[in-house]
């Protein structure tokens, strides 16, 4: 008779269904099949949808790739104090629209810095050479796992002009909170 | 095994078999004591993320951050649920618990890894999350703790069906197991699963950690940790149901609307709540997205459903309950007149509400494969988490020692004035307190992170103002949580030191099985409109205008970033 007590009827799974919860099975069941259909929809109409194309790969292997980039494509250099109060130069790579980019998150800082354009798009290879790391990426609030191992090519393409910060939002050790870097977009067509 | 003894509580009519009490006793005290640890380290964790105090340093701060969430979301929440499933069986079912030196022997594990665990953790070495993905590495006695934990919660499922078995063979009760020993069973099994996939991925990292072997693959710890990780927390949703269609029993005398429904929803958690865990993967590298849309949909959204299911039918008992006793007026006599002063029910009924509309919204959304992509590894996934862990499970508990405290434990509850007042004080400042970490979560706040002002970064980044407003918010709202929580282990522990002890009622040397109940009439005169529970309805539909526009504002939101393909 009661939830903490057997069943009065021994037969319980023919008890016939009440109203209220019919028709609340009936419309929860819809709203399931259009959230449902909203998240295969957007891969079809959305325009927001994380890439799955990864490769394993190895520090050396990801790094002598992105170094070619950086030497092909760095525009300036930018100086900054790292943690132990000495100066660092972080080149700012600039790489033409629809080309490779590399991003490699470490402890703890990102490298390089990566300018793009407006509107453009570009494959950007992300992956860590230690722990795991967060691609969180300010303000627009773009979070992405990188995992070491994995090369991760994700297609981005920038719709605002602006400077952006990009956060370690993945906690990787005790420095984690000073991992912190940037990312330009320009408008298109202006150097 | 004859030697045991059995008492019929005068004030429930509940009967305890003695090997089972001291067992819930024990592992609910042991729970109690995990709480209070976790609850102390909270203050570390909320003092210092609060932007203004920013009280511990970095080192410390991840060390409490660590500890605070394997006490909190393993040690606390596991201790508990062993208790609840020996009160699910031995109690709820009137037999003897099967093999008690066993289930001993499961509880001593259990003691023995979370204090192994836990030593280990303050000794520094071992700041490495409660997730503790590899490559970082913590000390082998991190892992060692955790899966001596386990090991002796799996043999407490194991205790509990083997009772349940003992309670067949003696025939103690006829018919079909009680809804909430049911839904017991649905907890255990998910536990079992959750187990074995957290020593399937623990025990070769900890292999590691020792250098046995010289790599786990990143990505697929990753991907078994959470199986084993969220899957606990699936143990909780289905053992804090179980107790809220118990609170509904007791404190009304509530029938469940349908057994049917109410099982069958049980059952869709069996086939589909497991495959949550893949939410923790959908911003990861390597996996497709079909799977992502297969598993984080719960396969379609059939375990949202069966939640939804339980939002309505726990309501609608105790309404129909209440109508039936005459608070029949308009649609929601039945609620204004339920009884808020006793903690049981307002503790239940708190955690009902906010675990519905914060935890269950929140969680669908960033459980959608795309708009994960705006929140993931925010401080809005610990919003979400605390809606469902704490408002959920941890008051659902709470609600259920005030019910078990003279009945269980025989003690007059100290202060009942205070009792009255700790699931508000507790609840609501805990809800004010998720609301304002998804606030800040939104704002791409990152969790687990000591420095919102990144001093000494190269590049630091300017949060916006109202992330460090939203943060000092989490902080006032994480100290009158805490200040809930400490009435609580107050209340509890004091009430089993110095409250009046009470009559347990007469030892007998045997059981008395439970008699079998009249089957009752179907027909219902109450309600409206062919509706037994109309003021549910609204309710409901309620949750679901709330649901759908909250969900839509994110897509909405997540159209204006980034194209990503």
């Amino acid at each position: 008779m009661s939830a903490i007590l057997p069943p009065a009827e021994r037969l319980w799974w023919k008890h016939p269904l009440d109203r209220v919860e019919g028709t609340w099975i009936v419309i929860s069941f819809i709203w399931c099949m259009i959230m449902f259909a909203m998240m295969v929809g957007w891969h079809i109409w959305g325009k927001q949808n994380l890439s799955t194309e990864t490769y394993r790969t190895t520090p050396e292997l990801f790094t002598t790739k992105a170094q070619a980039v950086v030497d092909k494509y760095t525009v300036r250099t930018e100086t900054f104090k790292n943690l132990a109060g000495i100066d660092e130069k972080i080149p700012v790579v600039a790489p033409p629209p629809g080309s490779d980019v590399y991003l490699v998150a470490r402890l703890w800082n990102f490298w390089p810095i990566i300018e793009l354009e407006q509107d453009k798009t570009y494959r950007l290879h992300i992956t860590s050479l230690d722990y795991n790391h967060g691609f969180s990426l300010q303000p627009a609030n773009i979070n992405i796992q990188i995992v070491p191992g994995f090369e991760h090519v994700v297609k981005v393409t920038p719709n605002k002009a602006g400077t952006y910060s990009l956060v370690c939002n993945e906690y990787c050790g005790i420095m984690h909170h000073t991992m912190v870097s940037r990312l330009y977009v320009k408008q298109g067509g202006t150097p | 095994m004859s030697a045991t003894t059995y008492r019929t509580c005068p004030r429930s009519g509940l009967q305890f078999e003695s090997n089972a009490e001291t067992l819930m006793v024990v592992n609910a005290v042991t729970a109690v004591v995990a709480l209070l640890v976790g609850g102390i380290l909270a203050i570390g964790v909320v003092l210092t993320r609060w932007p203004a105090v920013h009280w511990l340093a970095a080192d410390t701060f991840y060390m409490v951050l660590t500890a605070h969430g394997i006490d909190m979301l393993i040690f606390w929440v596991i201790f508990f649920e062993i208790a609840v499933l020996y009160f699910a069986s031995s109690t709820l079912l009137r037999c003897r618990l099967a093999t008690p030196r066993i289930a001993w022997l499961g509880f001593a594990l259990m003691l023995i890894g979370a204090v192994m665990n836990n030593l280990t953790v303050f000794q520094g070495g071992s700041s490495v999350m409660m997730t503790s993905y590899v490559p970082m590495m913590a000390s082998p006695y991190f892992y060692a703790g955790l899966i001596l934990f386990a090991v002796g919660a799996l043999i407490g499922c194991f205790v509990f069906f083997g009772t349940l078995v003992v309670a067949k063979r003696d025939k103690t009760y006829q018919g079909s197991v009680p809804l909430v020993t049911f839904g017991a069973i649905v907890a255990a099994i998910i536990a079992v699963f959750t187990i074995a996939s957290g020593a399937i991925i623990l025990i070769p990292t900890f292999f590691l950690s020792i250098g046995l072997i010289d790599q786990v693959d990143p990505l697929i710890y990753r991907t078994i940790w959470w199986a084993f990780g969220h899957s606990s927390q699936q143990i909780n949703v289905a053992a804090h149901i179980s107790i809220w269609y118990a609170v509904a029993a007791i404190a009304f005398g509530a029938k469940p609307m349908s057994e049917r429904v109410s099982r069958g929803a049980f059952l869709l958690y069996i086939l589909f709540l497991q495959l949550a865990s893949a939410h923790h993967l959908l911003a990861d590298p390597g996996v497709s997205t079909a799977w992502k849309v297969v598993n984080t949909s719960y396969f379609m959204y059939f375990a949202v459903l069966a939640s939804m299911i339980h939002g309505l039918t726990i309501p609608g008992a105790i309404e129909v309950a209440q109508r039936a006793k005459g608070y029949n007026n308009g649609l929601f006599e039945w609620l204004r007149k339920a009884p808020w002063g006793n903690p049981v029910f307002s503790g239940m009924f708190i955690s009902l509400i906010g675990f519905g509309f914060l935890g269950g919204i929140s969680g669908v959304m960033m459980g959608t494969e795309q708009l994960n992509m705006i929140i993931h590894n925010t401080i809005y996934v610990p919003g979400h988490f605390h809606a469902t862990v704490v408002v959920g499970t941890t008051l659902t508990f709470m609600a259920l020692t005030y019910f078990l405290i003279p009945v269980l434990f025989k003690r007059e509850m100290i202060h009942p004035g205070l009792a009255k007042l700790q699931p508000y004080m507790f609840g609501l400042s805990m809800y004010f307190f998720c609301l304002v970490m998804m606030g800040a979560g939104t704002l791409g706040v990152p969790r687990r992170h000591w420095d919102l002002s990144f001093a000494g970064a190269a590049m630091a980044y300017e949060w916006p103002g109202a992330a460090y407003l939203m943060m000092g918010l989490v902080g006032i709202g994480g100290v009158a949580a805490i200040t809930g929580g400490g009435l609580y282990i107050y209340i509890t522990v004091g009430s089993l030191l110095w409250g009046k002890k009470l009559d347990g009622g007469k030892p007998s040397a045997h059981f008395t099985p439970i008699p079998v109940s009249a089957p009752s009439a179907a027909a219902q005169s109450y309600g409206s409109a062919g509706f037994a529970a109309p003021g549910t309805f609204v309710l409901a539909m309620v949750f679901l205008v709330s649901f759908v526009l909250y969900y839509f504002i994110n897509w909405k939101y997540l159209s204006q970033v980034w194209g990503l393909s």
